[in-house]
């Protein structure tokens, strides 16, 4: 089915960002979120200290950029989100790879929203310090009225209404375009959001403890480089935190100028983020080490040293003992919020361009009718009293199952079946100011699939034969697996509507495999270039 | 700090923001390229480009 409604379709110019800088600041934005703060530094400490920094930098160069070089040239090259970009690489079957991401992103941009929600709401506590003596109490009864495992629709007032702020800011800017509203709020937020987490840093280092925080952090534990999981942990960590495989980095370089540098831009994106986790790290960890000198006890017996637990209880704990901590919490939290409203953007970003492009839709109709759909069911699934925990479970199987099957699949089809590895290397090559040699087909087609695969495969198994946190098994079919049921479902049915415009009606540049025009070569000489390069 | 942590610590710092700051100066002084395929200026079906801002 080509689908096409034909001449009567009146094409839309693509949107595009306004150059570089702006892609950049996006893309840093993206990749900079929750995880950073809230993920990497407990990570890093439990994975052997100083010595993690080694399977961290080796998954970074070995997974992390080379599978966000394979997401932008995909994106670059066949200009489209993630479904258009697949139907144009692979034909139709393919592009049910990529509503398969869109529909990962659309279950994500749900319960992520409520985190922010979170976030927001405990910025406006911090200034009073609204959670008392006893912050895991708070959360759980006082703010979040934690219910027992269900599906309950007794709203909880208090994430109620910074959830639907969260959405109708959300929905405001996504309407306003890629460069009037994404860029624009990554211009505005990303810069503030490093400036705020410098100075909760500086603070950080200035309080008793911190030096035995860092102590804890920076050293390294070389026994840890022996164990197998220690470096799945550092290809998870890394390849969570970059936002790749799941359609936002095709869907932001989709918005790039044909004639645009990607590889050099992408790694300032790779090592700022990373930066931001070393960051984060130092910060966490001074602010840690002035929480256990406070309570007389060594690091190591602390609790809650990462996701919710770090940011939601053990944060507000530290901010109630320390002088002056009203502004640190505020400075957290508001960095909290900032780090993941830009990533949010992102995720709903490829459910907006999926939509837009194959319905024809604005990005204002787009923000409005997807978006809408979106945060009615965001709301009504996590602004209840069962919202924690279908929260925490939906996660855990959109993350884990979702997206790394997704990765799996992308690069066994794209480099293994379809063999598009040379091409899309010769694209980056043309466009980019740093050449990528054979290498990066190597390693997206064949270390990325492996481990990625071996995460999957081992996360199954465990999901399948211990449960998650405890929790029913009939609630973790309904919710869990019931997430990627309705994802795989989604992709299906999206896959089988008709497009707008017949997205085949498209030309990729520049030609591959290339062809001389001006000088042609001799008799006999191949017309690719050695190195993949168009120079 | 202890010695080693110290160490450990300077080591990221060089490593992780080392690549960073390599990364941006190596972009501003190779923003783009000089000579490109021929074609490519816009995709008049779809990707006429707006006015170029740099920011």
């Amino acid at each position: 089915m080509s689908g096409a409604k034909g001449s009567g379709v009146t094409e839309r110019p693509r949107e595009q960002w306004t150059g570089q800088v702006g892609f950049i600041l996006a893309a840093i934005g993206s990749a900079v979120g929750l995880g950073n703060i809230w993920r990497f530094p407990g990570v890093a400490y439990e994975n052997g200290g100083g010595a993690f920094l080694i399977p961290y930098l080796v998954a970074l160069i070995t997974a992390g950029i080379p599978i966000l070089f394979l997401d932008y040239a995909i994106g670059h090259r066949f200009r489209g989100s993630a479904p258009a970009a697949f139907r144009r690489l692979g034909g139709r079957w393919l592009e049910g790879l990529g509503w398969f991401q869109v529909m990962v992103a659309f279950v994500i941009g749900l319960y992520y929203t409520a985190v922010i929600a979170w976030a927001l709401s405990y910025f406006v506590f911090s200034f009073d310090l609204r959670w008392g003596d006893d912050p895991a109490t708070f959360l759980t009864a006082d703010y979040l009225q934690v219910g027992d495992p269900g599906l309950s629709f007794q709203f909880v007032p208090s994430v109620l209404i910074p959830l639907v702020l969260v959405w109708v800011v959300t929905l405001v800017v996504l309407g306003a375009g890629v460069a009037r509203g994404v860029q624009r709020a990554n211009v505005i937020f990303l810069p503030l959001l490093v400036v705020a987490f410098l100075v909760l840093v500086v603070r950080a280092l200035f309080l008793d403890g911190a030096a035995d925080g860092l102590n804890a952090f920076f050293t390294p534990n070389w026994q840890a480089l022996g164990d197998p999981n220690v470096w799945i942990a550092a290809y998870s960590q890394i390849f969570f935190s970059l936002s790749i495989a799941f359609g936002i980095m095709i869907t932001y370089a989709s918005y790039r100028k044909r004639r645009a540098n990607l590889t050099t831009p992408g790694l300032v994106v790779a090592f700022a983020n990373s930066s931001f986790e070393i960051l984060a790290g130092i910060g966490v960890f001074a602010t840690l080490g002035f929480f256990a000198f406070q309570q007389g006890i060594a690091i190591d017996e602390l609790e809650g040293l990462t996701g919710v637990g770090l940011s939601f209880i053990t944060f507000p704990a530290i901010v109630s003992q320390m002088p002056g901590g009203p502004i640190f919490g505020v400075l957290f939290f508001g960095s909290l919020t900032m780090a993941g409203f830009t990533s949010l953007l992102s995720v709903l970003q490829v459910v907006s361009a999926g939509f837009q492009e194959k319905f024809g839709l604005t990005a204002r109709q787009a923000a409005i009718r997807v978006g809408g759909v979106s945060a009615i069911l965001s709301v009504l699934l996590f602004s209840t009293t069962t919202g924690l925990l279908a929260l925490d479970v939906a996660d855990q199987w959109a993350n884990n199952v979702g997206i790394v099957a997704s990765a799996v699949i992308m690069t066994v089809l794209v480099l293994w079946v379809l063999r598009k590895g040379p091409e899309l290397r010769y694209h980056l090559n043309a466009v980019s100011t740093f050449k990528v040699g054979g290498i990066w087909v190597v390693l997206v087609g064949g270390l990325a699939p492996v481990v990625l695969g071996y995460m999957l495969i081992s996360r199954i198994v465990t999901l399948t034969a211990e449960g998650y946190g405890g929790l029913p098994a009939w609630y973790l079919v309904l919710i869990g697996w019931g997430t990627i049921i309705v994802v795989i479902i989604g992709a299906v049915v999206l896959t089988l509507l008709r497009w707008r415009s017949d997205p085949e009606r498209f030309t990729a540049w520049p030609p591959y495999p290339p062809t001389p025009v001006e000088h042609p070569a001799p008799p006999g000489a191949s017309t690719r270039s050695p190195d993949g390069g168009a120079s | 700090m202890t010695g080693v942590a110290i160490a450990f610590l300077l080591l990221a710092i060089v490593l992780v923001w080392g690549g960073f700051v390599a990364s941006t100066l190596f972009l501003s002084r190779h923003p783009e390229l000089e000579s490109f395929p021929p074609g490519g200026e816009d995709d008049h079906r779809e990707d006429e480009a707006p006015v170029e801002r740099d920011t």
